[in-house]
């Protein structure tokens, strides 16, 4: 538990060292909102609306996670290994991603609302649909960072690896902020937000189970 | 003897699917609207897709052998079976497309069955780029080891789920539109429907069987 905290910790501060880095995902979730207001101009309908939230917030979410594990030096990986169990390792980072993710989607959320208005209709829904999806995407995009890392094009393999099993939770997700659009009920969502809180969790413990095998070399 | 016992299953997979392309075109089929004769490819198509899942699912269980124990052998058959995994998915595509082509009109429509075919092979031929990117032996046997294994468990439950979450799907027995359900499938139609199942997973197997004897030749050679 230490551990984790610690290299949750160590992950905060590094971020907070290097402004850069967030400041870059910050402006490129501006920009391409901000482009995509201008493309759409006058074809937005709640729907359309909806799509475009969870697909430009999907490539946000790639962005943002996909340095996680290459941004530190090989040799402080080593030493990471040394001090720490590789179970706690990639929870920590789990749950630093997660973090981020809440807090970019929250800043997501309000330039989207700026830009592109808003169409929701049952916000509290909308939100913990988001929270839930945030923690979704944060997860898995860490396990496949760390595959990922291990290869020599990054980047490219994230989308590659990631996009065909996000699928289930992405469509999930769009489902349930259909419905916080069209409604301001609650009405048959309950199911669905167990699935989703249910991929999420399995996504985590098979997290936990494989780490260590990709970091010991 | 010593050799039936060795080669038996390879003679049934053989006449189990004589048996299924010879019965399935000439058995008495019941006369359903719109699909009408077509309904015959489910001797074809459908196990196709059984197939698929059945060696991404051996694809995994390697994957997971490996990874207990690091043999060279477990991590040459979970490659080699999603090689042919995704073999029957492409046929299981193209026969599927002759299919709806013939009985919704266009190749491609929207509907769950379809996505989440699209989607297992989107997985497996991920899983492919993944293990040409990396060179060295250990790293890519271990590395994709762990995607197999993350990819698969995902995808069983999305296969799962998404049917329940369609609004109804296209594919009779599915969805709200029940033209004709499993339950109802005629029953000498299932005479041929299930030794089909198991003739093309055979054949799969001795596919598999063949690749992995390739692959062990090859990479002796290339240590000689």
């Amino acid at each position: 538990m230490k551990a984790i905290r610690h290299l949750i910790l160590k992950d905060i501060l590094l971020e907070w060292k290097q402004k850069y880095a967030i400041n870059g995902i910050l402006l490129y979730i501006i920009s391409t909102i901000f482009l995509c207001s201008l493309a759409f101009e006058g074809l937005l309908e709640p729907n359309t609306w909806n799509a475009l939230f969870w697909v430009v917030l999907l490539f946000a979410a790639v962005n943002a996670i996909s340095k996680s594990f290459v941004q530190e030096n090989p040799g402080r990986q080593v030493y990471y290994y040394s001090v720490a169990r590789p179970q706690d390792i990639i929870l920590a980072k789990i749950v630093y991603n997660i973090l981020l993710m809440c807090v970019l989607s929250i800043l997501f959320y309000i330039i989207f609302t700026l830009f592109l208005g808003n169409f929701v209709q049952n916000q509290v829904l909308f939100f913990l649909c988001f929270f839930i999806g945030s923690i979704g995407l944060a997860s898995l995009f860490t396990m496949i960072s760390a595959i990922a890392s291990r290869t020599s094009n990054n980047f490219a393999l994230m989308a590659i690896l990631g996009f065909p099993i996000i699928l289930p939770l992405l469509l999930l997700l769009i489902k349930i902020s259909k419905t916080a659009i069209q409604q301001a009920s609650w009405q048959g969502t309950g199911g669905l937000i167990v699935a989703m809180t249910g991929i999420n969790l399995i996504i985590i413990v098979l997290s936990y189970l494989l780490f260590p095998y990709l970091w010991r070399e | 003897m010593d050799s039936f016992k060795r080669h038996w299953w390879k003679g049934l997979g053989v006449i189990l699917l004589i048996y299924t392309i010879i019965a399935g075109f000439l058995i008495q089929v019941p006369d359903l609207p719109i699909i009408h004769q077509s309904i015959r490819n489910l001797f074809f198509h459908v196990c196709m897709w059984f197939s698929m899942i059945f060696y991404f699912g051996v694809s995994m269980v390697y994957s997971i052998r490996y990874l207990s124990g690091f043999k060279e052998d477990n991590d040459r058959v979970a490659d080699e079976a999603s090689h042919v995994g995704l073999l029957f998915g492409l046929l299981g595509i193209v026969t599927g497309m002759i299919w709806a082509n013939f009985t919704w009109g266009k190749p491609w429509v929207n509907d769950p069955q379809l996505n989440g075919a699209a989607v297992s092979i989107l997985v497996y031929l991920a899983y492919r780029v993944l293990r040409n990117s990396l060179d060295e032996e250990h790293k890519r046997a271990k590395v994709s080891a762990v995607y197999n294994i993350f990819a698969f468990v995902i995808l069983v439950i999305f296969l799962f789920i998404l049917p329940k979450m369609a609004e109804g799907s296209l594919h009779p027995g599915k969805g709200k539109d029940e033209t004709m359900t499993v339950k109802e499938l005629d029953n000498t139609m299932r005479l041929v429907f299930y030794p089909a199942i198991i003739g093309w997973i055979i054949l799969g197997g001795w596919i598999l069987q063949l690749r992995i004897r390739i692959r062990k030749l090859s990479d002796q050679a290339f240590e000689d």
